[in-house]
């Protein structure tokens, strides 16, 4: 078994709005920047994975995302090899 | 196992916050409220299970995304399979929507802002577990808090939600008229309310539990509770 590393990140999907966004875009003129637009706001989790290979790992950790750490109604999920820990 | 008075269910998760008034809803509406844990994985022989509000686990990850797992959702999800009553009010209705027996999600409201008030909501269907005793068109009130309350779906879900009949109350005036005014969180097509295929699965974002005590609030939950109570002693998940 080897340790693999991964990170998902997870955002809402464009057409959805996205009031965290919208909250951001909204406070970052109160600091000067007026210039700023389209703000979405998603999460970033990551992990580490004992498997057999890079593959196994990888399909398990898009599996993980589609069940359990995004909702696929309103969400989109990308999974990437992260540096190892 | 349906006796004279029916058991009404109320799950608590680590987080739950409507629990108790859930529990003390029923008693007053005249059922035998019977307090479920998280972890329990049997029903004790309830006529139908309440899934109630507040922040259960946390709200971590995403609201209701965790409790689905919980052992005593195994259960629920059989009991409702069996066509048993299964009833979840806000955070109730998101653990719903994660563990697929209601469709869509509910996301951050269009606001912003947590609300917290009273609103009047347009009964869409007498054919749920909940609103037996309803007719079509009649308004009640009932207060909402919550700040994740805007039903969103895929372009599928919601034909089929709105083709088959599976709105159970929209948000609207107190004459019944359905205007953006009126949609608090900014939920699609106004939807407080939705019910699985065959209509004893219902998720709503508002609080009938808190709307059955004349001394402190609207009473628009007392129906809602009365057909519950009524569609559990017909014994339809026994």
């Amino acid at each position: 078994m080897t340790t693999f590393s991964f990170e998902v990140l997870v955002t809402l999907k464009d057409g959805l709005s996205d009031p965290q966004g919208t909250a951001v875009e909204s406070a970052l003129p109160a600091l000067g920047w007026s210039n700023v637009r389209h703000v979405r706001v998603g999460k970033h989790i990551r992990l580490d994975v004992n498997a057999d290979d890079a593959g196994s790992a990888r399909a398990q950790v898009e599996e993980m995302a589609r069940r359990l750490l995004s909702n696929p109604v309103i969400e989109d999920a990308h999974v990437m090899e992260a540096a190892s820990s | 196992m349906t006796g004279s008075v029916p058991r009404i269910g109320v799950v608590t998760f680590p987080g739950s916050l409507d629990d108790r008034d859930a529990l003390r809803a029923v008693r007053l509406m005249g059922g035998e409220p019977i307090p479920l844990w998280h972890a329990d994985r049997d029903l004790h022989h309830v006529d139908a299970v309440i899934l109630p509000g507040g922040f259960s686990y946390g709200d971590y990850l995403r609201c209701g995304a965790i409790a689905r797992f919980a052992a005593v959702m195994q259960e629920v999800v059989t009991f409702a399979a069996r066509g048993g009553p299964v009833v979840g009010i806000c955070n109730g209705f998101q653990v719903l929507c994660e563990a697929g027996l209601l469709p869509g999600a509910l996301i951050r409201n269009r606001s912003l802002r947590f609300v917290c008030r009273n609103v009047w909501l347009r009964v869409e269907t007498g054919q749920t577990c909940l609103t037996t005793g309803l007719t079509p068109g009649e308004t009640i009130q009932i207060p909402i808090k919550h700040g994740e309350g805007q039903w969103v779906a895929t372009p599928e879900q919601l034909d089929e939600v709105e083709r088959d009949g599976r709105v159970v109350f929209r948000y609207a005036s107190r004459a019944g008229i359905v205007e953006d005014d009126h949609n608090p969180n900014g939920s699609t097509n106004a939807i407080a309310g939705i019910r699985n295929a065959s209509g004893n699965v219902v998720g709503l974002m508002p609080h009938p539990e808190h709307a059955v005590d004349p001394d402190v609030g609207p009473e628009g939950g007392q129906p809602l509770f009365a057909s519950l109570l009524h569609t559990a002693m017909a014994g339809v998940g026994a």
